[in-house]
């Protein structure tokens, strides 16, 4: 499947809604979903409808709000959704906004089960509809749109890719990007879960013809084998585009979830040395700090 | 959530899946009592969350009863990988025509569960030769699946049935209660035919256990554990003195590695999440003080909609109400952070504006500490 992020996200100059494509919000009524709705808004996203069962008819700060996608849906033409739900709701609030024509889901709940992300991943690619996250901080283009709960001063406009497994580490790396002068065409979080409905391949995938993207960053973590499958798409696949690395928790002891729920070493399964050992493969510089991430992108991109 | 073995093989028990008799004993009263009703031989096996025991000695025959107590003191007090035993279980030997390898496994690159069987059983899978791999449905191994799966590893005769039943109540086990593995490695075939669990490994998701109320019994977790989860905090406690807190497990754990690269050793991992309120930061300061061997405590706070100065606020509440003693190096990048500074002068409490500042003072300092107590 052929999946234009950009055009979903930004649009093309000649069609509709062009810079301002419309995002519903479901579970914009919650503590966490207003808060972030309000920031999002300000930010310049168009936020044209929100989601909570049982409060359509009343409106958020002027935006409307709906009983189910369903009806929000009647009245906006939208593909984007952002889902704020409690976790235990993910599934269902996924399955009904692809039920509805929403192309992108941006899911940021936590503590999502792994038999619901798989049965709501599964249920997108069968609607060829595609979701970020569960976990994810979402995406943002910077000046254009965010969809997510990442604070907006680490980022500026440039043309580097930035694809994180960690949602402050994405913040940390844009931001020392930032301030040497490296903008980011798009930053996006995997999520920190087992289950990532775009996992880091298909970002790869989501850049890899895009000329507005000339260099990728790419931050990774313990746990699972998302890193090394990469560093084997990135040889195979002849990727061309200069990629840098970062890996947290090379000094996590094994056996102990780090926080994330995805972050966890079995032997040497999901070690931080398996990874920078494939990354080293692939040609893929790894940053020992965050703040090394500028220079050593630099270097890769002068050679 | 790992389960111990015991545990793993109660939850196969409850599913069908046929186990040695077997019993879990704490002290040595409680291991002649399982003894009398199992009946010798048996295994000791030390029931630990960490791999390895088989090599690290911590499972021992025992063939009669004048052998009990001895091997039982022997292993109760032995530590494998840092960890002392949470019980022995005491299991009946089983006299065994064959080993298997059996697990399911959640495969996270593919999105999807997966079957390894091998022949090999007993023995450490990545060195197994003949693996075979299958993929399993959210609704579990077909009937057909498993008969295959039969025939693949030469089963043949009354004992097909019984492996394919074996099979199937794994996998249905894998799925009702939401597993994120469950490994039988060995699956020991008797010489009737018939198979049996003679190990497990089963790890549950976490994510999951609001829908199960019947594993709430396996949680088990410490008392700060306990705390952290009550506040909405990742916590994990390590073996070295400085306590490590920040908004974001990435940013933890990207800490931890800086901290180590410097030679200090951290002795906890502690991610507040998104909410970085005054209370927040003072519930996690809160929790670190309960932890004697913590020397100074190291803040990596990250986020443009943080507020600096309601960060200082809890860290100076925290040294008025005396809570914690230790001094804190603080990198806080965002708003009033200069208002946060000056509230915070005067205080053992400092902040910096990279996290490598604030590790090289905490490093020096600490180091200083450990020159003075040498001259004294």
């Amino acid at each position: 499947m052929n999946f234009d992020i950009f055009d979903l996200l930004v649009g093309k100059p000649s069609g509709p809604n062009y810079l301002r494509k419309p995002v519903i919000i479901q579970g914009i009524t919650g503590n966490f979903g207003s808060a972030h709705t309000r920031l999002m808004k300000a930010y310049g996203t168009n936020v044209a409808a929100g989601v909570t069962p049982g409060k359509g008819g009343q409106d958020f700060e002027g935006i409307p709000v709906y009983n189910s996608v369903r009806d929000a849906c009647k009245d906006f033409d939208v593909k984007i959704s952002g889902v704020f739900v409690p976790a235990p709701y993910f599934l269902e609030a996924a399955k009904e906004s692809i039920d509805n024509g929403i192309k992108l889901l941006i899911a940021i709940p936590e503590h999502v089960p792994i038999r619901d992300s798989i049965s709501a991943v599964n249920y997108a690619q069968a609607h060829d509809a595609r979701i970020i996250g569960p976990n994810t901080p979402g995406v943002i283009i910077p000046e254009v749109i965010k969809v997510g709960i990442m604070p907006h001063q680490p980022f500026s406009v440039g043309k580097t890719a930035v694809f994180s497994r960690s949602g402050t580490l994405m913040y940390e790396v844009s931001y020392h990007l930032t301030k040497a002068g490296i903008g980011q065409k798009i930053a996006l979080g995997i999520g920190g879960d087992p289950i990532n409905g775009t996992n880091l391949i298909e970002a790869f995938e989501l850049i890899k013809n895009s000329e507005d993207v000339d260099s990728v960053v790419v931050v990774g973590e313990i746990g699972g084998d998302a890193e090394e499958k990469l560093a084997d798409y990135i040889v195979s696949s002849k990727f061309l585009k200069p990629v840098v690395g970062y890996i947290a928790g090379r000094s996590a002891p094994k056996e102990k979830k780090m926080g994330h729920a995805g972050a966890i070493i079995y032997g040497n399964y999901g070690s931080a040395e398996s990874k920078i050992l494939n990354f080293a493969k692939a040609d893929i510089p790894v940053a020992k700090r965050p703040a090394e991430i500028p220079d050593l992108l630099l270097n890769k991109m002068r050679r | 959530m790992r389960l111990l073995e015991h545990q793993g093989k109660s939850l196969f028990s409850n599913y069908g899946i046929p186990v040695p008799k077997s019993r879990l004993a704490i002290d040595e009263s409680e291991a002649k009592a399982a003894s009398e009703e199992i009946g010798f031989p048996l295994v000791l096996k030390s029931q630990l969350t960490v791999g390895g025991r088989g090599k690290a000695g911590a499972i021992l025959k025992c063939y009669k009863e004048s052998e009990l107590v001895g091997k039982f003191d022997d292993l109760i007090h032995k530590e494998v990988n840092g960890e002392l035993p949470q019980g022995i279980l005491l299991e009946s030997m089983v006299n065994i025509s064959k080993e298997l390898y059996l697990s399911i496994f959640l495969d996270r690159g593919r999105r999807l569960y997966s079957l390894i069987c091998s022949k090999d059983g007993g023995i450490d899978i990545e060195s197994a030769g003949d693996k075979i791999l299958l993929d399993v449905p959210l609704d579990g191994l077909s009937q057909k699946t498993a008969e295959d799966l039969a025939l693949r590893l030469d089963i043949k005769g009354s004992g097909a049935n019984s492996f394919v039943q074996f099979v199937l109540k794994l996998s249905t086990l894998v799925m009702q209660s939401e597993a994120e593995l469950a490994e039988i490695n060995p699956v020991g075939v008797l010489s009737d035919g018939s198979y049996l669990a003679l190990d497990s490994k089963v790890i549950i998701d976490d994510n999951s256990l609001f829908r199960h109320p019947e594993m709430k019994k396996y949680h088990q977790k410490s008392t700060l554990q306990a705390k952290a989860e009550e506040s909405g905090f990742s916590f994990v406690e390590l073996d070295g003195d400085i306590a490590i807190i920040g908004n974001g497990a990435g940013l933890v754990m990207s800490t931890l590695d800086l901290v180590s690269d410097r030679g200090g050793e951290p002795g906890a991992f502690l991610d507040f999440g998104g909410r970085a309120t005054t209370s927040t930061i003072y519930q996690a300061l809160e929790l670190i003080s309960k932890i004697p061997k913590i020397k100074a405590i190291l803040v990596n706070l990250f986020g443009g909609i943080v507020r600096t100065d309601l960060v200082a606020q809890a860290i100076l509440d925290a040294y008025k109400t005396g809570i914690i003693a230790v001094p804190i190096y603080a990198r806080i990048s965002g708003a009033e952070s200069d208002k946060a500074r000056s509230m915070l002068s005067g205080s053992r409490a400092n902040i910096y504006d990279s996290v490598e500042d604030a590790i090289s003072s905490l490093i020096n300092n600490s180091s200083r500490v450990t020159l003075n107590a040498h001259e004294l």
